[in-house]
């Protein structure tokens, strides 16, 4: 028997082996191969089956995805595994040199003591140590890591930076051919879902015959038709709803007289005042007064009075005020009324606002009707549309008047403490909102509503919005300062929305707008201050000249001798005139005539000669 | 100042223990041997040679981004304090300061 080598074939995969073991007699070891040839043989005909066509079906066409791009092939490569590690040595005890101890206290000591000494070290350490006293103070100064903002709430960062806005929400239109000026809003008192619009026309003389008189009170949700109409006999100027009684309504007409509705009652006024005691022009404002039985109102008109009445007996106003600037009651004097201002928390005290401009301001508690006007403001230049006082702030008060509003202070008298820029249109009414004492609202001639903040900015209107074509002549804001509505020329009475930021009581607002006005309250007073002085200056310097001049003039005190002696001094001068002219004149003529004498005497000479 | 430079670093060292707010200070040379010290021995050694490792490595961070340029100053504000340190080639300022409230 030969041996049998057993070749191992050994796959080169690490962990897999796969053996294949053969084993050759070895005496046929490397013998020459025998080949032999014979023909094909065939093994296997397999013919084609039609029926199996059947399983399959043509697909065309075929979806073929090509790439026109080079053909890659990826690869991964990974390198071998680099390990590092961190290693710290931590100190226990410093590098003291070979030779010292630093068990030995002494030698450390005397070798620190050496290091001290040494100049380098000196040196060095100034320098540094400098440094370090810098940054080290720098720490106490201020803590980089504080927390601002920390107490403001997030919701009001986001609430700030919304834009203000307003949209419109419902517009109510007069249901009238004829349109008229929807000239006073009333917000119902108990929810606010009813608004009563008072619609006249103001311009004298030129209503048509067919005008209709009649206001309505819509249901804010519905405007294709009023809820209720109201039929006085005269064209309803202000409307007013009774705080107390949500029923109760109180307007004033065109022509002077006031009644009053009753809205279980129906359109018919429950009771008119009589003609004869009623005001001679239309009645501009009515406003219901606090009283035990809340039944009284006041009411101002352009007649120069201010009437009181208890509208449970409307046959004679309770009282009556003449708005005579000169205390004494003369009702020519008097100045015409356009609106009112009275508070229910200072119920002894009103406004008047004047047709000529000024703010006259009233103590109902006088004795005599002379006592009754107590101050007057003057500022504006025509009638004065709006009169109201800061919700927040009552000493402090809003008008609007000519192109301007203006907020005033009740200590200053001679001027306004803020007020706007004269705008391009007129300005025809405004308010306060109920519910932000920095925020108030004016509308214009041209049909925009402005909406003020003047914590934000002063100068311009936070918001302004064209409402429409026409002039905007009335505003009210609900008490929610959310709504707002407003009337125009033409009847129509937009209720608008404005955004939620400028409805919301910012933080801090009250002390800001109370300090701003406290503020231009105090410099208003050093300018009025500064006033007197230079005014009594004024008026001591004229005295004294006029001291001087009225030593020289003394003897002339007779009135015919003054007479005499400007018809003199009058002849004198024409005289003097006239001379003038003539030689002036005469200067002229020289200067043309110096030719002509000459010519002439040439003429003459010749002829004389001649002669 | 008339003082003695002796004197002089001495008094500077005072002043910043002084300041307020300040826990500790301490001088260390290249070798890592504390040569003044206001804190204890343990503590002295353990900020030295973690604080002069940290400042070999800050040093040499700033010199590998811009050869021209050295380290001057280190601080780590952690919770509970700032740690400065001001070097040198030689020697290491180290001072432990509560920054104000």
């Amino acid at each position: 028997k030969k041996d049998i080598n057993i070749h191992l074939i050994r796959n080169c995969l690490p962990k897999m082996e796969i053996v294949y073991v053969y084993t050759k007699k070895r005496s046929e070891f490397g013998r020459q191969c025998n080949f032999s040839d014979r023909p094909a043989e065939l093994h296997v005909d397999i013919l084609p089956d039609i029926s199996l066509a059947a399983n399959f079906t043509v697909r065309d066409p075929c979806n073929v995805t090509v790439q026109c791009a080079e053909e890659m092939s990826e690869h991964e490569v990974n390198t071998e595994r680099f390990e590092s590690e961190s290693r710290g040595i931590n100190h226990v005890e410093g590098g003291w040199p070979k030779d010292l101890n630093p068990e030995d206290m002494e030698a450390t000591i005397r070798y620190r003591k050496k290091v001290e000494k040494d100049e380098h070290y000196q040196n060095t350490i100034m320098q540094i140590a400098g440094l370090m006293e810098h940054c080290c103070k720098q720490n106490n100064a201020t803590d980089i890591y504080q927390e601002f903002f920390e107490d403001e709430d997030e919701e009001v960062l986001e609430e700030s930076e919304e834009q203000p806005s307003a949209k419109t929400i419902n517009v109510f239109r007069d249901p009238n051919e004829v349109k008229r000026t929807a000239t006073s809003l009333s917000w119902h008192p108990d929810g606010n879902h009813k608004l009563a619009v008072a619609y006249s026309s103001l311009e004298f003389q030129r209503a048509p015959n067919d005008m209709s008189f009649d206001s309505y009170i819509w249901d804010i949700e519905n405007p294709n038709k009023p809820e209720m109409t109201l039929k006085p006999v005269s064209p309803l100027v202000c409307l007013e709803y009774n705080p107390k009684d949500s029923h109760i309504l109180v307007g004033g007409s065109y022509n002077g007289q006031i009644a009053y509705w009753d809205t279980r009652k129906g359109s018919q006024p429950a009771e008119m005042s009589t003609i004869e005691h009623s005001h001679r022009d239309p009645v501009y404002k009515v406003t219901w007064l606090q009283s035990k039985t809340g039944t009284d109102i006041f009411s101002a008109s352009t007649d120069g009075q201010v009437l009181w009445w208890d509208i449970r007996k409307m046959s004679e106003p309770t009282e009556r005020l003449v708005l005579d600037p000169s205390k004494k009651g003369n009702l020519d004097n008097a100045l015409g009324a356009v609106s009112l201002e009275f508070e229910t928390t200072m119920p002894t005290k009103f406004m008047v606002g004047t047709e000529q401009g000024l703010v006259v301001s009233c103590n109902r508690k006088a004795k005599t009707p002379a006592e009754k006007i107590v101050c007057t403001y003057s500022g504006h230049h025509g009638p004065i549309y709006a009169l109201q006082r800061n919700p927040f702030f009552p000493k402090n008060f809003l008008t609007v008047a000519d192109w301007t509003a203006r907020i005033w202070s009740e200590d200053i008298k001679e001027s306004s403490i803020m007020w706007t820029k004269y705008h391009m249109a007129h300005l025809l009414d405004g308010c306060w909102s109920p519910v932000r004492p920095s925020v108030f609202f004016t509308i214009k001639m041209d049909g925009t509503l402005d909406v003020w903040d003047i914590l934000f900015k002063q100068n311009d209107p936070t918001l302004s919005l064209k409402v429409c074509d026409e002039a905007l002549c009335s505003i009210r804001v609900q008490d929610n300062g959310r709504f707002l509505g407003c009337g125009s020329q033409l009847g129509t009475t937009t209720l608008l929305e404005i955004s939620a930021g400028l409805c919301t009581l910012q933080k801090n607002e009250k002390a800001m707008v109370s300090e701003m006005f406290e503020r231009e309250t105090k410099r208003e007073k050093i300018l009025e201050a500064r006033h007197r002085e230079m005014r009594l200056k004024e008026r001591s310097r004229s005295e004294q000249s006029r001291e001087d001049e009225g030593k020289e003039t003394d003897g002339e005190e007779n009135a015919e001798e003054l007479v005499a002696c400007a018809e003199r001094e009058f002849f004198e001068i024409m005289e003097a005139e006239k001379k003038k002219e003539r030689n002036e004149e005469k200067q002229r003529d020289k200067e043309n005539g110096v030719c002509e004498e000459k010519e002439f005497q040439e003429e003459h000479e010749n002829v004389s000669r001649f002669l | 100042s008339t003082l003695t430079p002796f004197a002089e670093v001495e008094d500077t060292l005072k002043r910043i223990q002084g300041i307020n707010g300040v826990i500790g200070t301490i001088v260390v040379n290249a070798e890592g041997i504390p040569i003044k010290t206001t804190l204890d021995n343990s503590t002295t050694v353990q900020y030295a040679g973690l604080l002069h490792q940290l400042t070999m490595k800050a040093r040499s961070t700033v010199r590998d981004i811009d050869p021209q340029n050295d380290l001057t100053f280190l601080r780590i504000r952690s919770k509970k304090h700032e740690i400065m340190v001001s070097t040198d080639k030689e020697y290491l300022l180290i001072v432990i300061q509560n920054p104000a409230e």
